[in-house]
């Protein structure tokens, strides 16, 4: 059973999620969003090394409903892409907070994380959305 | 023991294959063999299956038997108006004046063929109010492409070319960013606010000294008649913009109402949705491109012409964008369109466009008290469906998509567009009658209450089809693209 929205991560109104550790960060979607895009087929992520503002477009995701564009909740430069989810899409649906993690950054400014909804507030938003 | 399509012989071709057997006895050879030239090109290890005419004609007609089609039954996919084609479109295609000339051939031999796109050119002008028609884009998405390649090349005439932007609507349809990135365009996007419709201030925000065109799909992807659309065309006129129209709805405008009228400079119509021609298959399809007077000029080449001696001619437009295919596009399925216009008439096209509005309504109005709507609005010719309230039951859409199948509907256009969750568009078009609509009404609400009573009749869905419910993730996940001799 999947946590659905845990408490320590940080999100982003497109649904994806945020994990800091240092200056790092590690970025998916939600389990909401996986659930909502149905079973995850492809994953396009960028480069190493590519920087991003936060909330630029990073990559699309395609699932058997349609394709969606990925927006980087923070801005920094991609230190790590994560292959067994490009190689194996069906973990951004099993481990959406886990296995199923997209890209790694290291994050040019913290104050990124104040822009972003804190676990209550993004359950709310869902919760408003239904 | 089942008789149906199910309990037939499935096998593939080549697995009919026996070696040696043919399909064609060919007559001795009485002229000596030509020795081949020595080529890598030549090889004798190609798979081809060998048959005999008798299986080659039962396997054809077997796969022609499963399909699903508009001949057989009621086909509700929306955005694709599939409506039934009337078989005087294929004879008249067929007219060997039509079917067995070359498009290299003098044109004082092809004057019949040549004044039919003539004049198929001045009805798609006089039908969308935008009089300069190109025939010879090959699909919608061609069409959208020529049609944004005129853009850039007027503004590059004008000496804007930093006019790079494309704007585009959250509900549009794929191939418009698909189109722009093609063209070399960047693409934004542009809200829809609560009712479905562009969000006005949006659009207004987005304009700048960069707009070169903002795509706007009429009626819209929702299915709805926008009704600030002279805002929408004024605001992006003012900001220097052109305003392109995707034409895939447009057969709910016909004879009611004109694009240019509304202010578009540049449109596209997909022949094969609104004007009878066929489906599928991948083609051929056919997507003139309609612009403006004052763009008339980058059309791509060739356009027909009549000169002055009373001839008709295929000319290159003075600052045309080039060719955008070989010759000068899909000619059969002009002759097609041509064919549909004619015999419907000026107002038959108008009184195909009121039924299928009506048609979309009369469903979405003995369906809303199940179904909610992605607009709580009088629709066009499609009606926008969502089945969240059937997904907290227990049941999505594609569950319900699947059911429909067993009891022989089509399925509607699903999760389609973006912005409504759980989406099923249903388009019946304007040429099912009120008996089948009501059919249509009772089944997706004896669906609807399967549910709550079976709701394995839906999540294993279909049943009674040659094909049970598919893998589709499997089957994109890890595709099976080439058949292989099992060993």
């Amino acid at each position: 059973m999947i946590e659905q929205t845990p408490p320590d991560l940080r999100y982003s109104k497109e649904h994806e999620w945020v994990k800091m550790n240092g200056d790092e960060a590690t970025v998916g979607i939600t389990h909401f969003a996986q659930d909502s895009l149905g079973d995850v087929v492809y994953v396009d992520l960028p480069d190493t090394d590519t920087t991003f503002e936060q909330f630029a477009k990073f990559g699309e995701i395609e699932s058997v409903k349609a394709v969606s564009e990925l927006y980087t909740p923070v801005g920094g430069a991609v230190t790590e892409v994560n292959g067994d989810a490009v190689d194996n899409p069906e973990l951004v649906n099993s481990d959406p907070y886990g296995k199923g993690w997209l890209i790694r950054l290291r994050v040019a400014d913290p104050s990124d994380l104040h822009n972003l909804l804190t676990a209550e507030a993004y359950e709310a938003l869902l919760a408003e959305s239904e | 023991m089942s008789s149906g399509p199910a309990a037939r012989d499935r096998r593939l071709l080549m697995e009919r294959s026996v070696p040696g057997r043919f399909a064609v006895a060919i007559p001795e050879s009485d002229v000596p063999p030509a020795e081949l030239p020595e080529s890598s090109l030549l090889r004798d290890d190609l798979d081809l299956p060998e048959v005999a005419q008798l299986d080659l004609v039962r396997y054809f007609t077997l796969l022609s038997q499963l399909n699903f089609s508009i001949d057989t039954n009621f086909y509700p996919l929306g955005s694709c108006t599939m409506k039934y084609n009337p078989k005087l479109n294929d004879e008249a295609a067929a007219l060997p004046g039509f079917s067995q000339i070359h498009p290299a051939q003098p044109f004082e031999t092809v004057q019949g063929a040549l004044r039919l796109m003539y004049e198929l050119q001045q009805m798609l002008g006089e039908v969308t109010g935008l009089p300069g028609v190109g025939l010879a884009p090959l699909a919608g998405a061609q069409g959208e492409y020529a049609g944004l390649l005129i853009a850039r090349a007027w503004f590059d005439s004008a000496g804007k070319s930093e006019r790079t932007v494309a704007l585009i609507p959250d509900s549009a349809h794929g191939t418009n960013p698909a189109s722009a990135a093609m063209a070399g365009l960047e693409v934004v996007t542009v809200p829809s606010n609560d009712q479905g419709n562009v969000d006005l201030e949006a659009l207004r925000a987005a304009c700048d000294e960069r707009t070169a065109v903002f795509m706007l799909t009429i009626p819209s992807t929702l299915g709805l008649f926008n009704p600030n659309i002279l805002d929408i065309t004024e605001a992006v006129h003012e900001a220097g913009g052109l305003v392109y129209a995707d034409g895939a709805n447009l057969n709910a405008l016909l004879g009611l109402v004109k694009l240019g009228d509304l202010g578009f400079d540049i449109c596209h119509s997909n022949l094969h949705k609104t004007f009878s021609t066929p489906h599928g298959g991948g083609g051929p399809g056919a997507g003139p491109v309609m612009v403006a007077k004052e763009l008339a000029s980058f059309l791509p080449a060739p356009v027909a012409a009549l000169g002055d001696d009373g001839l008709y001619r295929f000319e290159r437009p003075e600052n045309a964008i080039g060719k955008i295919n070989g010759f000068h596009g899909s000619f059969s399925i002009l002759v097609r369109a041509w064919t549909y216009m004619r015999s419907m008439g000026r107002n038959g096209l108008r009184e195909a466009a009121r039924n299928a509005i009506i048609n979309a309504n009369y469903v979405q109005a003995k369906l809303r008290d199940r179904f909610d709507l992605a607009a709580d609005r009088h629709c066009m010719h499609e009606t926008v469906l969502s089945a969240r309230r059937q997904k907290a039951r227990g049941a999505s859409a594609l569950d319900i998509a699947k059911r429909l199948l067993d009891y022989g509907v089509h399925a509607p256009t699903m999760y389609f567009p973006l912005i409504v969750d759980e989406a099923l568009m249903v388009e019946p078009t304007e040429t099912e009658s009120k008996e089948t609509l009501d059919r249509f009404i009772r089944i997706m609400r004896q669906i609807d209450e399967e549910i709550d009573q079976d709701p394995a009749l839906l999540h294993e869905a279909p049943h009674d089809l040659p094909n049970t419910r598919l893998d589709e993730t499997t089957a994109a996940r890890r595709p099976y693209l080439r058949w292989q001799q099992e060993t």
